[in-house]
């Protein structure tokens, strides 16, 4: 490959790298990625656009529950399990923290707080898909993306 | 199955689709691989491993499902659980293993666990991002083989082929591969199926072995090829008799035992099952709230519980059967299903009990049931039986309606459950030999209450004993009938904890239940009986509930079939005619044994086993009853309608069912047949 492929593959493992070691993918995010082969090359992207698909439902119905009054924790709790669980399997590190923090308000029965976590679920939330996205065109323009290499 | 071959491939590429049409393609390869068993080689297990993965979160499904790949298995996706028990029940053998979510919409994914545990009884790895304990625990009370948390790593998931293996093993352990298999499902697959198949055959055989030669009482504490004991209805009714009289805190094994008064027994066994009547009491108490209990007191390992309500649960079917349903008034078949799930409360009257009992199971099942004026009395009556409908409200019960869930529940998932499952199922395969279309539609439910009828008349004893022995009167066949249910390969078809050693029991004389009210087996589902509680407590994890539900459920694919073939199932027994009842109706299924060994504490696990869909067959076994007492000639008189009939003259004769028994038997998984309600 020439050298402005090399380059960008660099950039790319390096774009990998920090989003890593700011803790927005974790180790779940590496297992999708050893998945993919060549039966399902973009396997991980496929993957993460299904997550954004079935988030923003559940990012709707959390936005609508927590406008009720008065709030109805447990289907707070309920809805966010499941985004949790979501955000873990494809390895949102921050986003799970956030929404850990999220239940956590929710069995206080702290409204307020749980107003305020949902805001920074959304945030990383929003966040991650735009350094994902950016990460994958990228990916796609290079080519092949190395395999999945445990960030050091 | 395709050993990560062709098929497999296949799945892939078709997988990355959504779920849906995914899944389904992948169902029909899935199938075609599954029940082919092409290359089943055993060699290349666990590749080829046949696994349905259920999830309602697309994200985490389409991960699993390339996880499951990537190890070589044979994955087949689904996001509702009521979809993948119908999958499930439509290819009794296409799958291995199971994992489900936890949380999910449509149905609670320990409830799915349940149903599977009784009518397939595959096992089930359960897997939530919760990892709080309690909720791990009740993965584990419900009989989930594994928990996994999410994010699943695929490391996780390479080993579950362990859980396959380690279920088949305990399904074989008891038995010995006798060579009687005679209703040996031909093992569609080769590798895994194939094993199962055996293992269900060879417990089949066993167990009919069983019958004739064991009378021992062996603790089902299983050691290898210790016959254990098969709890049938009657048998189990007798113990529940004997405890009632008792009183559940004062009631030891040494004085059961004596009270029941059944040669062969021995005090291990009656502790064991007791031990796990206490469990399946605590659930039925504790599944109010929860609702995970549901099914009655399938008596887990014992399967004994089980095999009573699993029993009431045949009577009934074996009465519809034998009436040809049609004939049979649908609230006479309630009541016979709320005698057979009643089992025994009354101790009084032997059948009026059970058959209020039944009433009110079918009524928590169904509350829609047809026999709703007979079943919603029960409903009402039982908190616990509605309790059960819920169970399974998600469930589109492809098996008619709600009484079959109902019943399921009532059979108490596991073993019990099991059996009753049995019941139904064969009810349901009777049906489809028969082509009997049973006018009953709960006919899942219909065979508990005949059951229990049976037993409560102190016929019940006999389908006990007859289960294994061919001499057992109508109890015994009706026992087969429940066990046919199962998966039919438990030959010995009481899977559900048919335990009441109706092996043991064989060499004995068959006891009518002592005081036909001795069915107190049937556990009120809501735990009239206080007493009743402590048993649920005592439950061990896992310990399936004696709840029809699981009869219900499995009875569901049986339904079709019982329509209107368990009719003439039941009556088969009833007639006594044939012993085999499960050959000759259920052309269908082989008639595996079915008081097959399964029924033991393993029981309802062999009941699950038999993935063989051996719907009718075991119904038919049943029928060995020779006129054991006069239970027997209750049914064999009455076939059909009469059978009915003088089952509800029974009841509302003995109408006065000690309501803390009744109640009691809800717990069983009897779901809400409150003996009182029945009206008279």
């Amino acid at each position: 490959m020439d050298r402005n492929q090399m380059q960008m593959h660099r950039q790319i493992a390096n774009i990998r790298k920090s989003l890593f070691d700011q803790e927005y993918l974790d180790e779940q995010f590496i297992q999708l990625e050893e998945l993919q082969d060549n039966s399902n090359p973009n396997f991980v992207e496929e993957v993460v656009t299904l997550f954004y698909r079935d988030s923003a439902r559940f990012l709707y119905n959390l936005d609508q529950a927590l406008e009720k009054r008065p709030l109805d924790f447990s289907k707070l709790d309920s809805l966010m399990h499941q985004f949790k669980g979501s955000s873990s399997s494809i390895g949102a590190k921050k986003v799970k923290i956030e929404c850990t923090h999220f239940r956590d308000y929710c069995n206080a029965r702290n409204a307020e707080g749980c107003k305020r976590t949902f805001q920074h679920v959304k945030k990383e939330y929003t966040t991650l898909k735009k350094k994902l996205e950016a990460y994958f065109q990228m990916s796609r323009q290079t080519g092949p993306v190395e395999r999945a290499c445990r960030p050091r | 199955m395709n050993l990560g071959g062709s098929q497999v491939v296949n799945k892939q590429s078709m997988m990355p689709s959504s779920s849906g049409a995914s899944w389904k393609s992948t169902v029909a390869g899935g199938s075609g691989g599954g029940g082919g068993g092409d290359g089943g080689v055993p060699d290349q297990f666990p590749a080829g491993l046949r696994v349905l993965v259920v999830d309602d979160d697309p994200t985490c499904l389409m991960i699993l499902e390339k996880m499951l790949r990537n190890c070589n298995y044979e994955v087949t996706k689904c996001n509702r659980a009521e979809v993948a028990l119908s999958f499930l029940r439509e290819n009794k053998n296409g799958f291995d293993v199971v994992i489900s979510d936890v949380h999910m919409p449509d149905m609670d994914g320990f409830k799915l666990l349940e149903h599977i545990g009784i009518e397939m009884d595959l096992p089930v790895i359960m897997m939530s991002a919760d990892d709080s304990k309690s909720v791990v625990m009740k993965g584990v009370t419900h009989g989930a083989c594994d928990y996994l948390i999410k994010p699943v790593r695929i490391e996780a998931l390479r080993n579950i082929w362990q859980h396959v293996v380690r279920k088949r093993k305990h399904e074989w352990k008891d038995f010995e591969p006798s060579a009687s298999a005679d209703e040996q499902k031909p093992p569609e697959e080769p590798d895994y199926s194939s094993s199962a198949n055996e293992g269900h055959n060879w417990k089949n055989t066993k167990r009919r072995k069983d019958e004739d030669d064991d009378g021992e009482d062996r603790d089902d504490s299983s050691s290898l090829k210790k016959p254990r004991v098969v709890w049938s209805v009657e048998l189990h009714q007798q113990f529940v008799a004997a405890v009632n009289q008792l009183g559940i805190d004062k009631a030891v094994p040494k004085k059961i035992l004596e009270l029941m008064n059944v040669p062969g027994l021995t005090r291990e066994n009656v502790a064991s099952h007791l031990q796990k009547y206490r469990l399946y009491l605590r659930r039925l108490s504790g599944s109010q709230h929860p609702g995970g209990m549901s099914a009655g007191f399938m008596g887990g390992p014992d399967a004994g519980y089980g095999s009573i309500s699993s029993l009431n649960g045949l009577d009934l079917q074996a009465l519809a059967a034998s009436g040809q349903l049609g004939q049979l008034p649908p609230q006479s078949l309630a009541t016979l299903q709320a005698a057979a799930l009643g089992r025994t409360t009354n101790s009084k009257s032997p059948i009026s009990a059970p058959v209020i009992d039944q009433r009110n199971i079918f009524s928590f099942e169904n509350p829609k049931s047809r026999y709703t004026e007979v079943q919603s009395q029960h409903l009402t009556s039982s908190s616990s039986s509605s309790k059960q409908m819920n169970l399974l409200p998600g469930i589109p019960t492809n098996m008619e309606p709600k009484q079959f869930v109902s019943l399921q529940h009532q059979s108490g998932q596991h073993s019990f459950g099991s059996i009753n499952n049995q019941v139904l199922i064969q009810m349901g395969g009777q049906s489809q030999s028969q082509s009997q279309s049973n006018t009953i539609p709960h006919h899942g439910l219909r065979p508990p209450v005949l059951s229990s009828e049976m037993l409560t008349r102190g016929g019940v004893v006999d389908m006990a004993t007859t289960v294994y022995n061919p001499v057992v009167s109508q109890a015994s066949s009706l026992v087969d009938f429940s066990i046919n249910h199962k998966n039919d390969s438990t030959g010995s078809s009481y899977p559900l904890g048919g335990s009441l050693g109706i092996p043991n029991l064989t060499s004995a004389t068959p006891t009518p239940l002592q005081g036909d009210g001795n069915l107190d087996t049937k556990v009120p589902r809501r735990g009239i009986v206080s007493s009743y509680d402590i048993f649920n407590e005592l439950n061990p994890s896992g310990i399936r509930e004696w709840g029809l539900q699981d009869v219900g459920m499995t009875f569901d694919s049986a339904q079709h079939t019982m329509q209107g073939g368990s009719a003439p199932v039941l009556l088969q027994h009833n007639r006594s005619s044939e012993r085999e009842m499960g050959g000759q109706n259920r052309n269908s299924t082989s008639g595996k044994a079915i008081f097959s060994p399964g029924v033991e504490s393993g029981s309802h696990r062999n009941v699950g086993q038999h993935r063989n869909s051996y719907v009718g067959e075991n119904s038919l076994r049943v029928k060995a009853e020779d006129g054991s007492s006069h239970n027997n000639t209750l049914y064999s008189e009455q076939y059909g309608d009469d059978l009915l009939a003088a089952i509800l003259k029974q009841h509302h004769q003995q109408q006065q069912p000690p309501q803390g028994v009744g109640q009691a038997e809800t717990e069983f998984g009897f779901d809400g047949y409150a003996m009182d309600n029945l009206p008279a």
